[in-house]
């Protein structure tokens, strides 16, 4: 294929101009996701394109799948336009009924539309869904309205256009102003800022410098940067080419975790069709600028997600990171001036070099500018993939986009931040997103997992998850990490079976202030934060625990009873129903009874009873 | 030269000689290459035994322990022979806000599992692996190439049961 010229990436935008405006026909845009996948829209898709053309629409409509397209618990998804009908959890048994009303006769189909959990009533355009009328997308801009697999759908999308601009009309020095003054913040956690870094990176001599991209996305709860591989894949490759330019760099890695193989996949078709195309690897456009990108796979160790610990990964070695300085900036991947930014930073690169630093900073707060994109799960009624502008209050998250909690729950807290961070408890849910506020509140900002909690959440249980996670995590190179997180561990596997003593809790204390301060990477020094924060706004549930030898979010096994409470048990059935040892006793209108030689504990009962009358 | 080392191994084919010979044989003397051979070595055999740790480092010029020492990191290499269906369950933290610790005690109770383990026939691997990024499916288990979501404990085994 012929390489590109910059008036060539003008000719594809005007050819595209109508098709990515969706005016010219009808537009099947079906989520080609990891979530969407899972629930089956590969053949809703085939189906779609089978009842498509033999109805003969071939010519009138066209089928796309896309990435991500974030609201991940309702799939499989398609949106329609142009009209931007939004519809749900399709089966191929629907296709049928929709290609004739929809795509023949123009008419929506009401039932299959999406509903509103709470009002359950219809809202068919997605602009008017409350889970998107919230959102700015920013690094989100392109999801679901493009093939990632076709390059030109992005360059029609004003795509390679930052790229040629750094290229062409800006020194190194200029692209470094504007990130600065945009005032963006490394989106992986730490919150470094990003122009600094690469102002660093720029003065630091050598010859031979790289540019790396944490994809490494191991926060449980966390699927932001796993989202923007899967549905726009150049525009981190257009980061990464601005900031190679940057810093006089023509080499880039991106390290992807192995636990994201559409993510790698489409990453590569990425980098096939930009090199294809000369928008990677020698004289970039005709600019005589090169850089050629690798994709490195790592092989599941969460803490090569730390930056020297990820350059040692590439490198070949085990994963384990060093202390600090020499930062990257001057000696990182094969002891060269390195830089590594996140995913969803370099995603945000190309907008920022197009629009100017200034429209970047003119949302957000003073210390935090721009969006940030959160991954929505847990307790929480619409689960996806979430960007905000800074500031934006946690509960505009919760409730507003999330739709609040289900089965009438009430909310406990929210996690933010994954193993590194803390929860932020329901009475601090008006807590503002901002990488100084949220620190404040016990947690960190994080990559963006936000994990929402309803009080059947058990927060001795959560530290306890969190340490175990940790602790297996620690790569065992600094002693306080390797020790002192497994200590803590210990501690809360007893108060969870119930033989905590009151002691534990100055023990807990006390090793999570060692952790913090003796720790070598991030990993150590931010291990005990799930600990503390628990213990700071939770304390009650600790001590029932101890003192009362009681949980009570009825989550840890050995402090349940197995019994039926007979005042609250409504003799309803479900849980005799449920019993996979048949170890419940139950007769119409008769209290149930549950045998304890029979029960396996298996906490089914438990999950069945909707009058929480098991204790 | 290094076909001269290959060593025998029930688990390991002619076949799959050949082909682990043409990984390290693309890779060697390309720098930090190791953990790629690794992987593809595993994919070709399903597991890393000792023999054919040392027979990547001979073929690489590595020394066995520095072979070893980045298997043993990594938690993506195993070497312990795998059933013949994997049961991945995510223990990522919104699985487990939504109760995946219960379908992982009915696993664990039908199929005489414990994490990590494989089961006497030979049938089940089961594992608890970290996020694996589908929140919004949660509770999540893979088996094989296949996601399931939404699984709960009394839908679970059902599931498995379709894996033979």
């Amino acid at each position: 294929m012929a390489k590109l010229s910059v008036d060539d990436l003008a000719t594809i935008r005007q050819q595209r101009a109508e098709s990515v405006a969706f005016t010219d026909r009808t537009y099947c845009l079906i989520c080609g996701g990891t979530g969407c996948h899972a629930t089956g829209s590969i053949a809703v898709k085939d189906a779609l394109a089978r009842e498509v053309d033999a109805k003969g629409l071939g010519e009138k409509v066209k089928i796309i799948e896309t990435g991500c397209n974030g609201f991940c618990a309702m799939g499989p998804l398609l949106v329609v336009q142009p009209g931007d009908f939004f519809y749900e959890k399709l089966s191929v048994d629907d296709i049928p009924e929709l290609v004739e009303q929809q795509l023949i006769n123009n008419q929506p189909v009401e039932r299959l539309l999406y509903k509103d959990p709470v009002s359950k009533k219809v809202i068919a355009s997605q602009n008017d869904i409350p889970f998107f009328t919230h959102q700015m997308p920013r690094a989100l801009r392109n999801k679901g309205r493009i093939d990632p697999e076709d390059i030109h759908d992005y360059i029609a999308r004003d795509g390679y256009l930052a790229a040629a601009k750094a290229l062409f009309e800006l020194q190194p020095e200029e692209i470094v102003e504007q990130m600065k003054i945009s005032g963006l913040r490394g989106r992986g956690g730490a919150g470094f800022p990003t122009g600094l870094k690469w102002e660093f990176a720029k003065n630091s001599p050598g010859d031979v410098k790289y540019v790396l991209c944490n994809a490494d996305e191991g926060d449980p709860g966390a699927f932001m940067d796993r989202s923007i591989l899967e549905a726009d894949p150049h525009a981190v490759l257009e980061g990464m080419i601005i900031a190679a330019r940057a810093i006089h760099s023509s080499k880039g890695y991106i390290y992807v975790r192995t636990e994201y193989p559409l993510a790698v996949h489409r990453l590569g078709i990425a980098i096939r069709q930009a090199t294809e195309l000369g928008l990677l690897e020698d004289d970039i456009l005709g600019s005589g600028f090169n850089l050629h990108i690798e994709i490195y796979q790592g092989a599941g160790a969460f803490v090569c997600g730390e930056e020297t610990a990820l350059m040692r990964s590439i490198e070949g070695k085990r994963g384990m990171p060093r202390p600090r300085p020499p930062f990257p900036a001057h000696k990182g991947l094969w002891e060269k001036p390195t830089i590594l930014n996140n995913v969803e930073t370099y995603a945000n690169v190309p907008q920022i070099i197009l629009n100017g630093g200034d429209w970047y900073a003119s949302v957000g707060t003073e210390t935090s500018k721009g969006t940030k994109v959160f991954a929505l799960s847990g307790d929480v009624n619409n689960i996806g993939l979430v960007e905000v502008p800074m500031g934006t209050p946690l509960r505009t998250i919760v409730y507003d986009i999330g739709g609040g909690i289900p089965k009438k729950r009430k909310l406990k807290a929210v996690q933010l931040g994954g193993p590194s961070g803390g929860c932020i408890p329901a009475q601090l849910v008006d807590t503002p997103v901002d990488f100084e506020a949220i620190v404040k509140a016990g947690a960190i900002m994080g990559s963006g997992g936000a994990i929402v909690m309803d009080e059947k959440t058990c927060m001795v249980d959560m530290a306890r998850f969190f340490m175990d996670f940790v602790q297996d995590e620690s790569c065992g190179k600094c002693t306080p990490c390797r020790e002192g997180t497994r200590r803590q561990l210990q501690i809360l596997e007893r108060i969870c079976a119930g033989s905590g003593e009151p002691s534990d809790l100055d023990t807990l204390e006390d090793l999570a202030v060692v952790i913090r301060s003796a720790s070598l990477c991030g990993l150590g020094q931010t291990g005990p934060n799930p600990v503390l924060s628990t213990l700071r706004y939770f304390m009650d549930e600790y001590q029932a625990h101890i003192v009362e030898k009681r949980c009570p979010a009825k989550r840890c096994v050995a402090l349940l009873k197995f019994e039926v409470n007979t005042d609250a048990c409504t003799k309803c059935g479900a849980c005799f129903r449920a019993c996979p040892s048949e170890a419940i006793e139950w007769k119409k209108k008769e209290v149930a009874r549950i045998e304890k030689e029979k029960c396996i504990q298996c906490m089914t009962c438990f999950e069945k009873c909707k009058f929480d009358a098991i204790d | 030269m290094t076909h001269a080392l290959q060593p025998a191994h029930p688990d390991i084919t002619e076949e799959m000689w050949s082909k682990i010979t043409t990984v390290i044989a693309d890779n060697k003397g390309k720098p930090g290459s190791i953990i790629t051979v690794l992987r593809e070595c595993q994919d070709i055999v399903g597991y890393l035994p000792v023999q054919l740790m040392d027979f990547i480092s001979a073929g690489m010029n590595l020394p066995s322990s520095e072979v070893f020492g980045v298997a043993s990191f990594y938690a993506l290499f195993s070497m312990q022979p795998k059933g013949r269906h994997l049961i991945k369950l995510c223990m990522g933290t919104a699985c487990y806000v939504k109760g995946i610790k219960e379908s992982l005690v009915r696993i664990k109770n039908r199929y005489q599992l414990e994490e990590g383990s494989t089961s006497e026939d030979r049938r089940f691997s089961l594992e608890a692996v970290r996020c694996l990024g589908a929140c919004g499916l949660a509770p999540v288990m893979v088996v094989d190439a296949d996601t399931h979501g939404a699984i709960s404990s009394d839908t679970v085994l059902d599931v498995l049961d379709r894996y033979e």
